[in-house]
C-alpha cells in the first residue's frame, strides 16, 4: 500500500472518529438523533475547540522551528511563554502600561530569552548527544519554575481583563479572546510560512535544517542562524503568552498545563514539521473540548493523550513527519 | 591562485594527510587522484575550511586561508561542491541555486549569476519548480555545480563529480568541466575516474595515504608506466 493510501485513509478514519466523538454520546443519551444534529451546544463546543486549536498551533509553532532548525527539543518551551506571561502581567498591572506595549515587551523579552537560552546552553550542546540535551533543557524547566516561584510568589495572578463574548447566532457564544487569539495564530502561521518561503533568511533556515555542515560552504555563519531561530522561537513563545494571559492565570507551574500538550502536539505532527504540528493542534484541542463537553474536562485530556499514545504505535514518524 | 604547503589533517585521533604540498594556478585545471581513502576529500575539505589544517600554510591569492572562518572561505573566491552532490532534497532547484548565492556580493547580483547558470545548464531552467531531490543523479550534480558557481566563485572544487553516475552521463559531466573552463573559471577536481578527468585538466598530483605521491602535466602522468597500471587498469 503506498504512503498516499495510508494517508487518505487515515484522514477519513479520523473523520469518521471525530463525527462518532461528536454525535454518538448525544444520540446514546438521548435517544435523538435530530436532537444531536441540532444541539448547538455542541457545535458551541467544536467552534470552541477550533479557536483553541489556534492557541495550540501557535504554542506549537516555536517548539517546531527550534526543532526543526537546530534539531534541539527545547523541554522549557512552556516556561518561556510563562516567563512572557509574567512579563506582560507586571508591565501591565504593576506598571501601569497599556495592554498593547505590555505584551511588545512580553515578545521582546522572550526573544531575548530565546537568544540567552542558545547562547548560554544550547550552543554548547548542538553536537552533543540527544538525552544530554534534553537534560539540559529540562533543568532549564525546574530553574525557570523555581526562580519564578522566588521572584514572584506562588499566587495565581491574572490580568483582570475580559474582552467578554459575542453571539455568533443564537444560542451560540464565541469568546473573544479566544478568537483574537486563534486569528493572530493563523495570522503568525502564515507570515512565518512566507518568511520561510520567500525571504533569503527563511530559505537559508529551512537549508540548514536539511544539511547543517553544507550552508558553511555557502558562507552562512551557523552559530548566527542557530541564534537568530531561538530568537524568533522565543519571539513566538511571547507572542503564545499574549493570547493566554487574556485567557488563564498566570503562576510559575502554569507552564506544566500546557508544555506537554504543545510538545505532544509537535510529535504528533511530524518533529519539525510546522504544517503537521498546525493539523495535530486542531485535532488534539477538538478531542479536548468533545471530551469535555460529553463528559469532563479531565477526560478530554485522557482522549488526547489515548489518541497520541495509538498513534505512536501506528505511525511513530508523526501524521507528516518523514520515516527514519 | 592557490597554494598548500605541508598541509596535516585529521579527524579525531585518525590523520588523513600528511604535509600536503600542491598549487593551483590562475586559470588551470588541476586534479588530484588516487585511490579510495586516500585522504582526497579530506584535501577538499580542508581547502573549504570543513576540517581544519592541523599544521602547514594554505593561502588564496595571498590571503590566509588557515586563519579564515570556514563560512568566510566562499568570499575569498573559492565554491565547493561536495562529495555526493548534498542539495537540500526538499527545495526546489532554484532555491538552492539561491542558497548559492547567500553572501552579499553573489545576493545582489542573483538574476544575472541565475541566468549565466541557466545558459550553462538549459535542464535546469526547466526543472526550476522542481524538489531537488527528485532530480535524476547527473541533473544533482548540475545542480550541485550551478549551485557553487551562483557564488561568482575564481576557483572551483570538485569533488568526485563523476561519482555515481551512468556512464553516458559522466561523460556529459566531464564535457559541462570543458565548457566552465572556458568561461575562465579556475578548477580544482578530485577523481577516481583518472582515464577522463586527465583529458580534462592541465596537471595532477597523485595522493596516496595522505602523502602526494607525484605530480605533473595530465600527458606526463597518463604516459607514466605506473598511473596507467595502478589508476587506468592499462
Amino acid at each position: 500500500m503506498g504512503r498516499l493510501d495510508t494517508g487518505r485513509i487515515l484522514v477519513t478514519l479520523a473523520v469518521i472518529m471525530f463525527a462518532c466523538l461528536a454525535y454518538v454520546p448525544t444520540i446514546l443519551r438521548e435517544g435523538d438523533i435530530v436532537f444531536a444534529l441540532t444541539d448547538v451546544y455542541l457545535y458551541e463546543t467544536m467552534i470552541n475547540g477550533l479557536l483553541l486549536g489556534g492557541v495550540l498551533a501557535l504554542l506549537s509553532l516555536g517548539l517546531n522551528l527550534i526543532f526543526g532548525v537546530i534539531d534541539v527539543v527545547w523541554i522549557c518551551y512552556a516556561e518561556v511563554v510563562m516567563l512572557g506571561m509574567y512579563a506582560i502581567f507586571y508591565c501591565h498591572t504593576v506598571f501601569g502600561l497599556p495592554l498593547i506595549p505590555s505584551m511588545m515587551i512580553g515578545i521582546a523579552l522572550t526573544a531575548v530569552l530565546g537568544y540567552a537560552i542558545h547562547y548560554l546552553v544550547i550552543r554548547h550542546l548542538v553536537n552533543a548527544q540527544p538525552i544530554n540535551q534534553l537534560l539540559a533543557t529540562g533543568g532549564l524547566l525546574f530553574f525557570f519554575q523555581s526562580a519564578a516561584t522566588l521572584a514572584f510568589g506562588i499566587e495565581f495572578r491574572n490580568l483582570g481583563v475580559s474582552l467578554g463574548s459575542f453571539a455568533l447566532i443564537q444560542d451560540i457564544y464565541v469568546s473573544w479572546a479566544r478568537l483574537a487569539a486563534f486569528a493572530t495564530a493563523a495570522v503568525c502561521v502564515f507570515a512565518l510560512y512566507l518568511f520561510l518561503t520567500r525571504s533569503y533568511m527563511g530559505t537559508a533556515i529551512r537549508a540548514i535544517s536539511q544539511d547543517r555542515e553544507i550552508m558553511t560552504l555557502m558562507g552562512v555563519q551557523q552559530g548566527r542562524m542557530y541564534l537568530m531561530t531561538s530568537a524568533i522561537g522565543g519571539g513566538l513563545a511571547g507572542l503564545a503568552a499574549c493570547l493566554l494571559v487574556l485567557q488563564y492565570d498566570v503562576h510559575p507551574f502554569v507552564g506544566l498545563s500546557f508544555g506537554p500538550i504543545a510538545f505532544m502536539i509537535c510529535v504528533l505532527g511530524g518533529l519539525g514539521n510546522m504544517v503537521g504540528g498546525f493539523i495535530a493542534a486542531f485535532i488534539f484541542s477538538e478531542l479536548i473540548a468533545l471530551g469535555g463537553y460529553h463528559f469532563d474536562i479531565e477526560w478530554g485530556y485522557v482522549f488526547a493523550f489515548v489518541f497520541f499514545i495509538v498513534m505512536m504505535f501506528v505511525r511513530p514518524e508523526g501524521l507528516l513527519g518523514k520515516r527514519s | 591562485m592557490l597554494a598548500l604547503s605541508g598541509v596535516d589533517a585529521g579527524y579525531g585521533t585518525f590523520q588523513a594527510l600528511f604535509g600536503c604540498t600542491l598549487e593551483v594556478r590562475t586559470g588551470e585545471a588541476v586534479a588530484v587522484i588516487g585511490p579510495n581513502g586516500a585522504g582526497k576529500t579530506t584535501l577538499m575539505r580542508v581547502i573549504s575550511g570543513l576540517i581544519p589544517a592541523r599544521s602547514g600554510t594554505m593561502t588564496m591569492q595571498d590571503l590566509d586561508l588557515v586563519a579564515t572562518p570556514p563560512h568566510n572561505i566562499i568570499r575569498l573566491g573559492i565554491a565547493h561542491v561536495p562529495e555526493n552532490r548534498r542539495l537540500f532534497p526538499r527545495m526546489t532547484v532554484e532555491d538552492n541555486l539561491r542558497m548559492g548565492a547567500y553572501i552579499p556580493m553573489a545576493r545582489a547580483r542573483f538574476g544575472e549569476r541565475l541566468e549565466f547558470v541557466y545558459d550553462l545548464f538549459p535542464r535546469m531552467r526547466e526543472r526550476r519548480n522542481q524538489l531537488a531531490g527528485t532530480l535524476s543523479g547527473g541533473e544533482q550534480q548540475m545542480c550541485a555545480i550551478g549551485r557553487a558557481l551562483m557564488s561568482g566563485p575564481k576557483l572551483l572544487l570538485l569533488d568526485e563529480p563523476s561519482a555515481g553516475l551512468a556512464p553516458v552521463v559522466v561523460e556529459r559531466i566531464f564535457e559541462l568541466i570543458r565548457v566552465i573552463r572556458e568561461r575562465d573559471l579556475t578548477v580544482l577536481i578530485v577523481e577516481q575516474n583518472v582515464q577522463q578527468v586527465l583529458q580534462v585538466v592541465d596537471r595532477a598530483y597523485v595522493l596516496e595515504a595522505g602523502s602526494i605521491r607525484m605530480s605533473g602535466s595530465a600527458q606526463e602522468l597518463s604516459d607514466n608506466e605506473e598511473v596507467r597500471r595502478l589508476y587506468m587498469g592499462l
